[in-house]
């Protein structure tokens, strides 16, 4: 496919994230038009608009907003790093086992810990579940990443069947937790593994903004570094790269990354994998570009996915994540047949 | 540094794998401005030599490069002056070539303009500037060894405020994927740039390619260096048939009379 040039790619993503933006404070059971939602959000108390579109569009909906459009970011930002760190473009953060041993947090705080937390969560202000679901991401990848490590270098291979087999070992410890599981503990369980951004707590904007935002400087300074990586480990290091220490902080960042946005927004699969695509197609697989490329288009994706969850079934509302692997299966499928070959 | 330390230079140097001795006690200085073939049969530790030099693998004994320990390098500020080609690269994300070649650029900060004359520049001494705005996946496996080696060439391209900076090109089997014309092309980009204060070791297999190109011949057997000397000097039916088991008669050529196996 042909490549666009870099001005036109920015404007085209960061238009259609404005687009979004706007349109998603407009979306929802009660409709407001572009210039109404737009003059609410940034209107104060005596603006002459009503008390309640403004509750609406500044306490509801802009923290949702900005809830997907951080967790979108880091996804699709994560997404390019692993399948860069991997060198292969099947990478997706889920594979090395962040979402498994996330999910396995959760379902701990959920079932275990959930009926004597209740003070607690008010307490710790980001609640033991997200806490719980992010030290569960962390230690499952660190876990995955010592399995696959040997000396001079870190084997890929190994490093994505451990991440297989853990997810499968987190997945028969959640389905033995759901046998200890009351009707409340079993729905919030499933609510939370397919995904749902209303939730959106001040904090956990916050925390997610914050991750999007350090994550973003911090991978650009590895941009091309990450490039010669893509020559191979070895040329990487004639190159002048400190091949081990790039990857460990690869590693720990992107797992921190996936951990923050699985904690706060449950698991939201298959932006990691989709939008660095998407991005490669049109802007090329040059970190510099692709990093803040794919964080904007992430953002977009989950923008416009999570109106899709809202407006389907209203006034009934769909985890966004199931959205995204409607969307984001098929394209997976579509490049285990393209790349059967190669693969 | 004075002009006569060797710019690389190898003491006692030994390698063990699984019990195994990969190199044993190993001597060899190289110095700027010559060609230097390492031959030898399969396994013989040509590879492993060339992964100690660039330090990928951990080995006893001393590497000094211009002078200095190799431990002793900042990492980035070798890579100003070390080139490395390996036997192939893996790359399989859809880069330009260019991009390839810029990616040899990596250890330098310097502005954009500069970069790209010195990516043409190696491009078109590699003979591939016509590649420039192909995808590198899609090329075949000699002319991906090309691409590979103009990156080589801009990662160590002459700095123009420092013409005499001394750089060491260690080139892994880069023939092996190359017709007869780029084979005989490369190792006479490899010469020219021995001539400019640098020092090349190049691993090959076609004895003849290395008398036609180098000024030393090298040969390895298990680990150990069996011969050290110039083609004529080395290339004897003794020594053949002793390293590589082949009964070989060696001729001289009509015109350049250097020795030729046949």
């Amino acid at each position: 496919m042909m490549r666009l040039p870099l001005p036109w790619l920015f404007a085209l993503t960061g238009g259609a994230l404005a687009l979004l933006l706007v349109g998603s404070l407009a979306t929802g059971p009660m409709a407001l038009s572009f210039g109404e939602s737009l003059r609410a959000l940034f209107a104060g108390q005596e603006s002459g608009i009503a008390a309640h579109k403004l509750l609406i569009v500044q306490e509801i909906r802009l923290p949702r907003t900005l809830l997907c459009i951080a967790v979108g970011g880091i996804l699709g930002l994560c997404g390019a790093v692993m399948q860069g760190l991997f060198r292969n473009p099947l990478a997706d953060p889920g594979i090395i086992g962040v979402s498994g041993g996330a999910a396995l947090g959760a379902a701990l705080a959920i079932v275990l810990l959930a009926p004597l937390g209740q003070q607690w969560q008010s307490l710790l202000g980001i609640g033991l579940l997200p806490l719980l679901a992010f030290l569960g991401g962390a230690l499952t990848t660190t876990l995955v990443y010592l399995l696959g490590t040997r000396e001079g270098g870190t084997s890929v291979t190994v490093m994505l069947l451990a991440g297989v087999a853990i997810t499968a070992l987190s997945g028969a410890v959640i389905g033995l937790l759901t046998y200890l599981a009351d009707d409340q503990m079993l729905r919030n369980l499933s609510l939370w593994q397919m995904g749902t951004l209303a939730a959106g707590k001040p904090v956990d904007v916050a925390l997610a903004l914050a991750t999007l935002i350090v994550l973003l400087l911090l991978f650009m300074l590895d941009a091309n570094p990450l490039n010669a990586l893509l020559l191979g480990e070895g040329e990487a290091r004639h190159l002048g790269v400190n091949v081990q220490s790039l990857k460990r902080r690869l590693i720990l960042l992107t797992a921190a990354g996936v951990g923050v946005a699985v904690a706060v927004a449950g698991m939201i699969g298959f932006v990691g994998l989709v939008v660095p695509h998407l991005v490669r197609l049109l802007a090329g697989p040059n970190h510099v570009r692709l990093l803040p490329l794919s964080a904007l288009l992430g953002a977009a994706l989950l923008l416009g996915a999570d109106m899709l969850a809202r407006t389907l079934l209203a006034p009934a509302e769909l985890p966004v994540g199931i959205i995204t692997a409607l969307l984001g299966a098929p394209f997976f499928i579509w490049l285990l047949v393209k790349g059967r070959r190669t693969l | 540094m004075p002009a006569s330390t060797p710019l690389l230079r190898c003491h006692q140097l030994s390698l063990t794998r699984a019990g195994r001795p990969i190199l044993d006690r190993l001597d060899l200085s190289l110095q700027a401005g010559t060609l230097t073939a390492l031959l030898g049969p399969n396994g013989a530790g040509k590879s492993s030599l060339l992964k100690c030099l660039t330090g990928e693998l951990e080995h006893e004994g001393e590497i000094s490069l211009f002078g200095r320990e190799r431990q002793a390098w900042p990492a980035m500020e070798l890579a100003h002056s070390v080139g490395v080609l390996p036997q192939s690269s893996s790359l399989n994300f859809p880069f330009l070539c260019e991009e390839v070649v810029a990616m040899g650029r990596l250890p330098h900060s310097e502005p954009a303009s500069r970069r790209d004359q010195i990516v043409r520049a190696a491009m078109t001494h590699a003979g591939v500037e016509h590649l420039a705005s192909r995808l590198y996946p899609g090329l075949s496996g000699g002319e991906r060894q090309r691409v590979q080696f103009a990156r080589v060439l801009a990662q160590i391209w002459q700095a123009p405020d420092d013409p005499q900076q001394p750089r060491l090109l260690l080139l892994d089997e880069p023939t092996s994927a190359l017709d007869l014309k780029y084979q005989h092309q490369l190792l006479t980009m490899a010469r020219a740039l021995a001539a400019r204060n640098t020092a090349v070791l190049v691993v090959l297999h076609d004895l003849n390619l290395a008398a036609r190109y180098a000024d030393r011949l090298v040969m390895l057997e298990q680990g150990r260096l069996m011969a050290d000397g110039t083609p004529a000097e080395v290339l004897t039916p003794a020594l053949i048939d002793r390293l590589y088991d082949y009964p070989a008669q060696v001729i001289h050529h009509p015109e350049t009379g250097l020795p030729m196996v046949v």
